[in-house]
């Protein structure tokens, strides 16, 4: 028997076999005293990956506390598979994104596509229908074989999970930096509808009641990915690829049609993802949120493979599956509703009274430790926190840039960055149409879904520009969320809510957990002033690669309700002799701008800086004004400034404009000051428009002629091309760069 | 008109097709599963795309064995209208009842994006209520839409005007002569690659689509009118 070649409790203590699982010597002395005994090998796995950062967030709960997470409209807050919100009709929307960066960087493929499956699997579980979804990628420079190789891969394995599954990618976005090298992120949020009746929570409720097994077949795959997640990555990584799970994107189509079938049975009781730690957090943290314990027969697990261990089976991180818990004595029309689906499902368990994890495999106990202990009490840690000197360095340095060679040449720059350029190679491999509801496809401010059978809408996107985030950790995390919202209105909507993914380095180090509660301060603050309560989302720390971190990168995911589809506006320009409008005033801002990049290679100096007050009366403004119906087209001024913003706004358009610059032409055309919009009105809607945007100022119009000029307020021009050239430049960058 | 709807398991174009029919078009439409074995009280069946099996295989070569296939075939010769879009053209190029077979995207990816498709053949019962040589706006999403068939089914599919649509333009995934639609010789079994149930409703960008199922309707009611 397999179980006996594996380590006793007095060599697992003897030899600190522990501390390869990522304990430490108090949390191993802490296991010891809550059970009363030293944990046996399954036993001190079940502790190993529960009390991971990924799956206990033991260093960031303290942080996370900070959220708001609280609304009039929030129906489930931070803890169950996703957060859900009232959208009205007795309908509400469902989402949540989670990071899936470590097996990425591993194997890009199935990295990224299992990511995509498991956000997938977190919004079924509640019972909703997925309708979108978005990811979040950041990526190194693409000037080297190994970043072209990660970045093909990890879009093809987005692409061949949701395309196979038939939910559209309908958004997201992506950003290239030399800090990402080492350690790529893969961000997936999704996007799901529910009936406010059919909402399901992950609560094993019930004594006596089934603890049943539904899906894929348990395999030795991703065996302690979780653990693998929160830990730096090094050299030594590419080992660590066998708990890299592998996705079966048609046996999540079956699964989720079986379990939105599920959720209208009266037989069923709660259901849960077998996300990160599988079988272990499934089962641990239902009956920690119900009160009660499981006991589960190993032996009843389908398996995939012969010859597995307890220690295989609840640390497999196998993909598609999901533990439900049901009516006793209804076992067999769930059995029966599965097999019409072409899919197992076995009764492994009972709920029991004692709040104990029991685990019986070959006739033994092979586990038996209480739920609450591997659920709710992992320690938790507040991490020692220090102002990095780069960051007091910063704020001494003048960032203003006083000349370039030549503003349209600089202009084509900036197009080229990847950063900037179109993302079209990538969102071109996505199906963003199927579902036919994708009223606003992919390279907008925001997607937009209209919800079948009413006329509202939802908006969607997800933004983080890491960079301002590094400057100024909390000005940043402002920014974050303020520049997310500015994207939902620009689409018609009213920002809803968000669910963050918090990507930074390791919290062991002062310096990064300093990022990390400045981030959240910043993060929170704006989400109180713009109204947005965080409803859920993850923590993915240790992204790290030989000792260097990634950029703080918490990643803001927003959706918006749009009340009427007569208000969904897109960026795009829409007819000649219409009035440009530059909403906000422009300043120096160059610090960790497109153009400070551009011309130093490195970011440094102060992040933009925002007035959130300010910020939240322009976002009303404009909405009130797009419900008005006196707005034409809407864009956000960010990266690469109000040049970059006129550049997009052209582009899928025949038409050009002319615009005049104030001040300073640099700023003018490159800064990156907040809170700023591009808008277009209809000359008859001039007054109307101007009564109800306060901060408002006529730069120009839309002509006929494909031409961008953009001139200084003496008349000298600073940009005269044509929109082809710019265009030419801004949508080959990619490709070009792959090739 | 009363529309078949077929799931097979990993269709996931089904409600697509299933609203573009009810709410665009305004006409009878059900959901018939994989495991169906009649089709009777149908006047149209519809194979909708999605990745049945998982595209295991190969695209459509397992879904070609399902329960109700044999059924779609009867159909098919009893002169009924089918329309296989997408997956549902690949699963109607297994099972035989179109010419000729798919590879992968000459570019390897898939491609999802809007593509401008020429309607050759407009004298067609899933064309009527367009005008031949018009140009249409209709989105593909596939990554095995690259037709290909030899030389004599290609002279004999252009012989007989057999091909219906074709790409205008670029071409998005490298089939031979431009392909996009073929039908078969009785006129009655329509392949196509673009989606024209993404293309039934104004909001989602064209409405172009919508003819085809018209043409559909149209075509059924004249020649229920000749039989009554």
């Amino acid at each position: 028997m397999l179980s006996t070649l594996e380590p006793t409790p007095e060599k697992i203590k003897a030899d600190r076999i522990y501390a390869e699982m990522g304990l430490s010597d108090e949390e191993f002395a802490m296991i010891e005293s809550i059970i009363g005994r030293t944990p046996n090998f399954t036993e001190t796995g079940l502790f190993s990956v529960m009390w991971s950062e990924h799956c206990s967030y033991k260093n960031s709960k303290p942080v996370l506390k900070r959220f708001p997470v609280t609304g009039e409209k929030v129906l489930q807050g931070p803890g169950e598979g996703a957060g859900i919100v009232d959208i009205g009709d007795k309908q509400a929307v469902v989402f949540k994104i989670e990071s899936h960066n470590h097996p990425t960087a591993i194997e890009p493929y199935q990295g990224a596509a299992t990511g995509v499956g498991g956000i997938i699997r977190d919004v079924f579980s509640m019972g909703a229908r997925p309708i979108a979804l978005l990811n979040s990628l950041r990526f190194g420079e693409l000037d080297n074989p190994r970043t072209k190789y990660i970045f093909k891969e990890a879009v093809a394995g987005i692409a061949g999970y949701g395309n196979c599954i038939g939910i559209p990618t309908v958004g997201g976005e992506i950003q290239f930096d030399p800090a990402y090298a080492g350690n790529p992120l893969m961000n997936a949020m999704c996007v799901g509808l529910i009936n406010h009746e059919d909402i399901k929570k992950g609560q094993a409720h019930g004594v006596g009641n089934t603890v049943m097994y539904v899906g894929a077949k348990t395999g030795r795959d991703g065996i302690h990915g979780a653990t693998f997640a929160s830990e730096e990555l090094s050299t030594g990584s590419d080992s660590k690829r066998a708990a890299v799970q592998v996705g079966d994107p048609f046996m999540e189509k079956l699964l989720l049609e079986a379990c939105l079938e599920l959720i209208h049975s009266d037989a069923l009781v709660g259901i849960q993802d077998m996300g990160a730690a599988g079988l272990t957090s499934s089962s641990a943290e239902m009956a920690s949120k119900a009160g009660s314990g499981i006991e589960m027969n190993l032996d009843l697990v389908p398996q995939r493979e012969p010859g597995m261990t307890a220690y295989e089976m609840m640390l497999s991180e196998s993909q598609e599956r999901m533990l439900i818990v049901v009516k006793k004595g209804r076992e067999q029309e769930i059995i029966d509703l599965f097999a019409k689906h072409g899919l197992d499902a076995a009764a492994i368990g009972v709920v029991t009274d004692d709040q104990k994890l029991r685990l019986i495999h070959q006739g033994e106990v092979v586990a038996d430790v209480p739920v609450d202990a591997l659920a709710e009490e992992a320690p938790v840690y507040n991490k020692p926190s220090r102002m990095p000197e780069y960051f007091i360095e910063f704020q001494e340095m003048d960032t203003d840039i006083t000349s370039v060679d030549d503003y349209k040449d600089t202009l084509v720059s900036l197009l080229s960055q990847p950063t900037i350029a179109s993302k079209e190679w990538v969102y071109e491999q996505y199906d963003y149409q199927v579902g036919t509801n994708t009223a606003v496809t992919p390279g907008s401010d925001a997607a937009v879904l209209r919800i079948r059978g009413t006329n509202k809408a939802l908006a969607m996107t997800t933004d983080c520009n890491s960079r301002y985030i590094y400057l100024d950790p909390e000005t940043g995390g402002k920014i974050a969320v303020a520049e997310a919202a500015r994207n939902i209105i620009c689409s018609g909507a009213e920002p809803l809510a968000i669910t963050d993914c918090l990507n930074f380095g390791s919290p062991e180090k002062p310096e990064i957990f300093w990022q990390l509660e400045k981030a959240a301060d910043g993060i929170s603050e704006a989400c109180r002033t713009l109204e947005a309560p965080v409803i859920g989302g993850n923590v993915s720390l240790y992204n790290e690669t030989n000792g260097e971190a990634i950029y703080p990168t918490p990643v803001i995911g927003m959706v918006g309700l749009i009340k009427d589809l007569k208000h969904i506006t897109t960026q795009q320009f829409k007819q000649a002799g219409d009035l440009v409008y530059l909403v906000g005033e422009t300043g120096s801002d160059f610090g960790g701008s497109e153009l400070q990049k551009l011309l130093y290679g490195r970011i440094f100096g102060q992040a933009p800086a925002i007035d959130l007050e300010t910020e939240q009366k322009r976002q009303q403004q404009i909405l009130a004004a797009i419900r008005s119906g006196v707005v034409a087209s809407a864009h956000d001024v960010s990266e690469g400034g109000l040049a970059t913003a006129v550049a997009e706004s052209l582009f899928g358009t025949d038409l050009g404009a002319a615009v005049t610059v104030s001040g300073n032409p640099i700023a003018g055309l490159f800064a990156e000051t907040q809170s700023r919009f591009l808008v277009t009105v209809k000359p008859e809607q001039k007054g109307a428009f101007e009564e109800l945007v306060e901060d408002a100022k006529l730069i120009g119009e839309v002509t006929n002629a494909p031409v961008l000029r953009i001139s200084s307020e003496t008349g000298s021009s600073l940009v005269e091309a044509e929109v082809s050239e710019l265009l030419t430049a801004w949508k080959g960058a990619i490709p070009c760069l792959l090739n | 008109m009363k529309f078949a709807v077929i799931v097979f398991p990993g269709s996931n174009c089904d409600a697509d097709m299933y609203h573009a029919i009810k709410d665009s078009l305004g006409e009878d439409v059900e959901y018939v599963p994989h495991t169906a074995s009649s089709l009777e009280g149908f006047d149209g069946v519809l194979l909708p795309g999605g990745f049945s099996y998982g595209d295991y295989l190969r695209s459509g070569a397992i879904a070609r064995f399902s329960n109700v296939m044999p059924e779609v075939i009867r159909a098919a010769e009893a002169g009924k209208p089918v329309l296989g879009v997408c997956n549902g053209f690949q699963i109607l190029l297994e099972a035989g009842l179109l010419p000729g077979a798919m590879r992968r995207n000459d570019s390897l990816k898939f491609i999802c994006k809007p593509t401008i498709l020429k309607v050759e053949n407009a004298n067609t019962q899933f064309t009527n209520a367009y005008t031949e040589g018009e140009t249409i706006q209709i989105p593909v999403a596939h990554g095995e839409g690259n037709y290909y068939c030899d030389e004599r089914t290609l002279s004999e599919l252009k012989d007989n005007n057999r091909i219906v649509f074709t790409y205008d333009g670029e071409n998005p995934n490298g089939s031979v002569s431009d392909i996009a639609g073929i039908i078969n010789e009785q006129g009655n079994v329509l392949g196509m690659m673009p989606h024209p149930e993404r293309a039934a409703d104004s909001l989602l960008g064209s409405k172009d689509g919508l003819k085809l199922f018209q043409s559909i309707v149209k075509s059924w009611r004249e020649s229920n009118a000749v039989n009554a």
